[in-house]
Formats: C-alpha cells, structure tokens, sequence
C-alpha cells in the first residue's frame, strides 16, 4: 500500500482551458473534493499570452481575447469548490492513481485520486525536432517564445524576421511583431496550403502585406553570432529545388512547425498513445485506456479553437466525477477507423451502452479538398454521409452520428473522406 | 464579384460580395457574414490587441484591446498611443485604458486582471 498525503475525488493535471473546464465541469457534476495542479504561477495556461481576439465564439458567444477567455473560466472555478496548487510540478502518476508533485511551498507531496484527468497541452516543436541547417546563430527561437517575450515579459526578439510555418501562432507572430514596430519579411510554408485559419491568413498576413511563400522551407541559416541571413527555397514535396533560392537579411527566425502533445507523464502512468494524434487514446467520454484517468484538449490532440478544448474537457471532467462517484461504464466496444483522406478520430473508441443521444467524433482530413463527402461505414455498410463544400487539414471537422445507428452497426466503424461527383 | 473569406469567426466561409448590386453577399453561413463582406468593401474595421506598461504587478505588460473594431487605416495611429501609457496595479478587465482612439470615440480596455 502506497501512502499519501492528500486525498481528492478528482485530480487535474494543468491549469490551462482544458484542465480549467474539466474541473468546472467534475464540480458540477457532483464532485466535491477537486484539485487543480499547475506549474506556472497563476491559471490560464497559453491563454494568458494570447492577447489577440477571436476566443470563445462558441462556448461565450463572443470575441473574446486570450486572458478575457481565461479569465471567465478562473472566475467560473473559483465559484467552484476546486482547489487550485499553483507553482506545483506533477513528476509522477502511478497506474494506482497516485499523484506525486514538487512545489518551492509544500516541497514533495503524493496526492491520492479517485479519477485523474490529463490537461497538459501540448508544446512546441524546435529547430532541432525539424533538423534545420546552418549556423547556431541567435535569435531563433519558437512563435510562442517570442509570443510570451513580447506579451507578457515586455521583450521585443528581433526587428527584422523570417517566419518558418503557417500555422495560426506563426501567423499571429507576423502581426504581432509587425504592430509593434518589426519588418516580417516572410512566411515560409513547406506545405502547398497554410495550416493555419483562413481567418488568420486574411487578418495577419494580408492586412499588413506579408508575403506567404508556399512550398518553400529554410534551407541555410546563416550567423555568426547573431542570425543575419536565412536562405530558402522552393520544394518539390520535401525536397528543395536547386536554384530556387531566395536570401533574406533578417536578424530573427520565429518558428511554427507544429505541436506536440506533452505525455510523458501518460505514458509512464501506463496511458497507449495513438501514434497518429501523439495523444492518448480515448473512449467517447475521454477516458484513456487506464481506467479511472481521463484526458482532454492539446494533451489527446491538437485543436484549432479553445472553444472546442473547453467542450471536450467539459465532457472529460463530468466523466471524471461520475468514475470518482462510483459509475462503471461496461458493455460493447465499437472501434474508430480511419479509411482515406482522414489522417486520425478523436474519440478513438465508443462504448454505445455510454451514449445517451448521439456521438460527436472529431478528425481531420489528409489534404485541402473543395466538394467532398464524408462517409461511415461499418462492415462495409455506409450508414451515414455527410457533404462539405470546403476541407482542410488545418480545420478540425466534427460529425455527429446517432445512438440508433451505433446500436446498428458492428464492431467497426471506418470513416473516410473523398472528392464529391460534381 | 469579389471573393472574400469572412473573418468574423473561425470557420471562415469563402464569400462573394456583388459590388454592384447592393454588395449583397453569398456563401455566408450566419447574417454576421453578410455585413461583413459589406463592410470590409466599404469600411473595413479591425479590432486591435497588444500590452502596455504595467508597475506594481506579477507581470510588467497588461494585455489591452479596443472595445471595439476601429477603421483599419487608424491601426497604426492607434498603436503609437499605447507607447506612454503606464497602468498601475490593480488593473480590472474593462477598466479603461485610453478614452477615444483618434476620434473614433472607440476606447482602448484592460483585457485581464492584474
């Protein structure tokens, strides 16, 4: 028997909008003894950096800014009976759901839980995760770096800048810096498409006239000290084409190159990854494959909006509770997959004896696509169909399919995406 | 025609904007999108976000933002107030930050608590 310090009905690993909602949601749904652990001094996670707008148009029905967005959902806990442990690393989660965390306050502590739910987040990927050559120069540094040097340190990194990817926070970064007095020069996509939000493209780049160089990548940084130059070029699938080059004086490389969900603590509780969402898989109410351990948002796959985190943690924190209280949920599993043109689902697994009216399953697709359909088949029986006039793999698609349909179908249920017959 | 993609909320839905017919608009999934493809040809408005100074709390920078979207050609004029402005803790989300942006009667707010 392992002993402990403290006991909690529910344990909340991260303070960001997932973990935030997750436990908003356990305490309304009966849960009384919560327990938020974060590692950065105050809750809010990413959220507080992100100054610009456009948060919450889902679930608060308005535009809100990062920190707004934030700080709704911190007054909405606080409400709560939930206590938060600020300033507080989570090292360890046993698969008998015993917590162990390090704080300067309380030093060492285990914290015994009935349920856990995983809100880690994600982060990001760096210069030597995409291999990038040339110089070891300064100044190059992550989008969300620079985002928390400039939003909430008060730094400015660079006044000259090339930016490597197009992902929302790379486009975000161009703006940013551009307000704030710095030329940005480029962003540089390897894709032929921006993974980024159209919205993004319009609003970032070509407001403040920033060329977008699709198919192209960094090819040579150049620096001795400080970065001077960045070379790029254009690609043919991954492969730059010799004599495309085009040379940037610049004395900053921001980049945004994706995100990866941060589980090593999953994995050492004993979570499966899902090699395609590098997050956890999860049943239809976000349990991960250890019974009584729940994850939600960035940490099971990388969402487009908060909005959509604050909904899946929602989901997570009520299961959360329900486990802490005593619900079992038992009976046939019906598994998600993926056929072609959808590269991963969230939920992976669906239990129908836990669905209550239908079940809403979160993907992406592998390419840009005009008119497009969406088909689920189950034993190679289509049962449901759903069109799209517009596809991408930088906006997440939901469907929702039917409790009488899932009671119908077998042990399988494949979804994939192709081209519509104009 | 011109084609615009609707920056109103995230899904960004490709519109098309008659310039001369009433800039009456299609492709727009909710009415927000219909008076945006008509504004953004007509007067195209922004809402500004950035920080200022701010003495006295965890952080040195406050996040702000106009409470309102204010006219494109004003982002940069309304960027340069912000370089004197110093707050000093407590700040409350909402507080007002700087009264009219250039004219507009827009202010600039405190986006958090500090």
């Amino acid at each position: 028997m392992m002993n402990y310090d403290k006991h909690y009905e529910v344990v909340i690993v991260g303070g960001g909008p997932a973990g935030l909602a997750a436990a908003y949601s356990a305490c309304r749904n009966g849960a009384r003894k919560v327990l938020i652990i974060e590692r950065d001094r105050e809750v809010g996670g990413i959220l507080n950096q992100c100054v610009h707008n456009g948060f919450g148009l889902h679930y608060f029905k308005e535009e809100l800014t990062g920190p707004e967005y934030a700080g709704r959902f911190a007054d909405m806990v606080k409400g709560t009976r939930a206590d938060i442990m600020v300033d507080t690393m989570v090292l360890e989660i046993t698969p008998e759901k015993i917590v162990k965390c390090a704080s300067q306050q309380y030093g060492y502590q285990a914290i015994k839980a009935d349920a856990i739910v995983l809100c880690m987040g994600c982060r990001e990927r760096t210069r030597g995760a995409i291999e990038i050559p040339g110089d070891r120069s300064s100044g190059i540094l992550t989008a969300g770096t620079a985002q928390r040097y400039v939003n909430i340190e008060g730094y400015m990194p660079g006044k000259k800048v090339v930016i490597l990817g197009s992902g929302d926070i790379g486009l975000i970064m161009a703006r940013r810096m551009t307000l704030e007095g710095a030329k940005v020069l480029a962003v540089v996509e390897l894709c032929p498409y921006s993974n980024g939000l159209n919205r993004n493209i319009v609003q970032c780049l070509n407001d403040y006239n920033i060329p977008l160089y699709l198919s192209h990548t960094i090819t040579n940084i150049i620096g001795k000290t400080r970065v001077e130059k960045v070379v790029i070029s254009e690609v043919d699938g991954f492969t730059p084409i010799p004599g495309t080059e085009i040379e940037f004086e610049c004395d900053t490389v921001l980049l945004s190159v994706g995100l990866i969900p941060e589980n090593e603590i999953s994995i050492r509780a004993g979570v499966d990854i899902d090699g395609r969402t590098r997050g956890a898989y999860v049943y239809e109410n976000m349990q991960t494959s250890v019974e009584g351990i729940f994850a939600s948002g960035n940490v099971v796959h990388v969402h487009d909006l908060v909005d959509f985190v604050t909904g899946e943690s929602i989901r997570a924190g009520a299961a959360a509770a329900e486990y802490a209280l005593g619900k079992r949920v038992g009976g046939r599993v019906i598994n998600v997959v993926t056929k072609p043109g959808v590269n991963y689902t969230v939920p992976q697994k669906i239990r129908p004896d836990n669905i209550e009216k239908n079940v809403e399953i979160f993907f992406r697709t592998n390419k840009v696509r005009g008119n497009s359909v969406i088909r689920v088949k189950s034993d190679g029986n289509e049962i449901a169909k759903f069109k799209r006039e517009h596809m991408a793999p930088g906006e997440m698609e939901k469907i929702s399919i039917p409790k009488v349909l899932l009671d119908r179908c077998g042990d399988s249920l494949e979804i994939s995406v192709e081209d519509a017959e104009s | 025609m011109k084609e615009l993609i609707c920056i109103v909320c995230p899904k960004g839905c490709h519109l098309k904007v008659d310039e001369e017919n009433g800039y009456s608009v299609t492709g727009n999934a909710c009415p927000r999108g219909a008076e945006y493809g008509k504004k953004e040809l007509t007067a195209p408005t922004r809402v500004i976000t950035s920080t200022v100074k701010v003495r006295g709390a965890i952080y040195s920078r406050c996040p702000v933002k106009t409470a309102a979207p204010i006219p494109k050609g004003l982002i940069f004029a309304a960027m340069e107030l912000l370089n004197d402005v110093e707050l000093q803790a407590p700040v409350r989300v909402g507080d007002i930050v700087i009264e009219d942006i250039c004219g507009t009667g827009i202010p600039f707010v405190a986006a958090r608590d500090l």
